[in-house]
């Protein structure tokens, strides 16, 4: 948790710390946020297309529209968030004005700007960013994030790439616990990370935000894993409602969110599941072009 | 004495930080089975509907109801007070029903509407900054039920002997006054 005076980022990072342990869920209408409510989730993400429709339709993927945003908002009693495209901040003051809980700055959609992210202090509403190691963590939560996520590879029903980015962020956080004073500003310009963000990690251990897991997670083993990584809660995208049974998985990924670091239960979890999970793609087959986690910086 | 945090989703590592400060031991209860040798029990922040779906789900509601009512120290905050309350609104949705209250969830609107305030009383909480996210409002108290802070007209901090809810997050600022009465009342 920060411990900060400024009241605005306790409020951001507080909400984000009301979400620890769940699971927040994509979901396109609001039939499936009744579903994801009554599994159990703590959040969910309104979107037009889950990330694998979109990888597979192509095109430009934009804010969602604002009447599917709106119905789910006004379905549900818990959070709701909504994506922007990377830089687009405009979109973001769209969703700040609708009254979105949260706004995922997120690589799903196409990116507005190839140079610059959204300027997150001026906005009230929390944004949460997605990264793939403790630079690129730093540089968004320079920028006003008041959550990180790992990118991982979204929509593509393989777990690796979160793995991947959690360990990076982790091992990156670690190293820097034992790094000396006067090591930490080429520290800092070899993360491109700002000085002061990086100096409070290595007193710390610990991003100065919540630190979830996203891209990837399709089973409950999948949610388990990314917890026992070190993930604080999770996201996922089209692990749900792209399986062929959305209400069992929503249930089951919620219960091994929970009790991760208990295998009876995780084992209950999967056992409740008999239908067939998301498709995977394998990450090594992908053309470069075709790779979400590679757009941001 | 041991405290116990209810984790099954929520800000139960921010109680167990504030637990910690205070130099009390705490432990996560999950299941029906770790709320065995606990002392003191703790209800986070979080969703209440995510809560009550787990606890339901877990076979944990009715045990969880039973330690609450056993006469241990009980803290409830947000979501935690959602869960302790007699009556909840917006929507209905059950509840343990410890504690003679009604509750109104968010019932200052959306995250936009969240905020941070300082509290001024009589009493022995005086000055206590208070964070409210996504806060539920209680509507009505019982006749055993004693307000100890107030905001605006609505009451954000009672008690009915042991047991506390808070509509706010003590656990979320440094001041640890309320959770330590809670622990020694």
């Amino acid at each position: 948790m920060t411990e900060t005076n400024e009241p605005t980022l306790r409020l951001k990072t507080g909400l984000a710390e009301m979400l620890k342990g769940g699971v927040i869920m994509d979901v396109t209408n609001v039939e499936q946020a009744k579903i994801a409510v009554d599994a159990g989730a703590c959040a969910v993400m309104a979107l037009e297309r889950v990330p694998s429709d979109i990888r597979k339709e192509g095109g430009v993927a934009r804010m969602a529209r604002i009447d599917i945003i709106e119905a789910i908002m006004q379905t549900v009693s818990i959070p709701v968030m909504a994506k922007c495209r990377i830089g687009h901040f405009a979109e973001a003051r769209v969703l700040q004005q609708l009254g979105v809980d949260y706004i995922d700055e997120s690589e799903v959609l196409t990116p507005a700007d190839e140079h610059y992210h959204v300027d997150k202090h001026a906005f009230d509403v929390p944004f949460v960013c997605g990264a793939r190691n403790l630079g690129e963590a730093l540089r968004r939560i320079g920028e006003g994030a008041a959550m990180i996520r790992t990118k991982g590879e979204a929509g593509s029903g393989n777990i690796v790439e979160a793995v991947r980015h959690m360990r990076e962020v982790r091992k990156n956080m670690r190293d820097l616990t034992v790094a000396g004073e006067e090591e930490l500003m080429t520290v800092a310009r070899d993360l491109g990370a700002p000085y002061e963000l990086v100096r409070m990690v290595a007193k710390t251990g610990e991003l100065p935000v919540p630190n979830f897991a996203a891209g990837g997670v399709a089973t409950p083993a999948d949610a388990a894993l990314m917890m026992s990584l070190g993930a604080q809660a999770v996201f996922v995208g089209s692990g749900i409602f792209k399986s062929s049974d959305p209400a069992t998985f929503a249930t089951a990924i919620v219960k091994a969110t929970t009790h991760w670091d208990d295998p009876s239960q995780v084992l209950a979890a999967c056992k409740a599941i008999e239908a067939s999970a998301m498709e995977g793609l394998r990450i090594d087959q992908l053309d470069q072009s075709e790779l979400l986690q590679t757009r941001g910086w | 004495m041991t405290v116990g945090v209810l984790a099954i989703q929520g800000d139960y590592a921010a109680h167990q930080r504030a637990l910690s400060a205070l130099g009390r031991e705490s432990v996560r209860v999950k299941t029906p089975a770790h709320l065995e040798g606990v002392d003191a029990l703790i209800l986070p922040g979080g969703e209440s509907t995510t809560m009550l779906k787990l606890l339901e789900n877990e076979a944990l509601f009715e045990p969880l109801a039973a330690a609450c009512r056993s006469g241990m120290p009980v803290l409830g905050t947000c979501a935690g007070a959602i869960l302790l309350a007699k009556h909840v609104s917006n929507p209905e949705q059950s509840s343990l029903g410890v504690l003679d209250i009604s509750v109104e969830r968010n019932a200052y609107g959306r995250q936009l509407d969240s905020f941070v305030t300082t509290l001024s009383s009589d009493g022995s909480f005086d000055g206590v900054e208070a964070v409210f996210i996504r806060a539920p409002v209680i509507r009505s108290t019982g006749p055993d039920v004693e307000i100890v802070l107030e905001h605006e007209g609505d009451p954000v901090l009672v008690r009915c002997g042991p047991v506390w809810a808070a509509t706010f997050h003590p656990e979320m600022t440094s001041d640890t006054r309320i959770l330590s009465a809670v622990l020694t009342a």
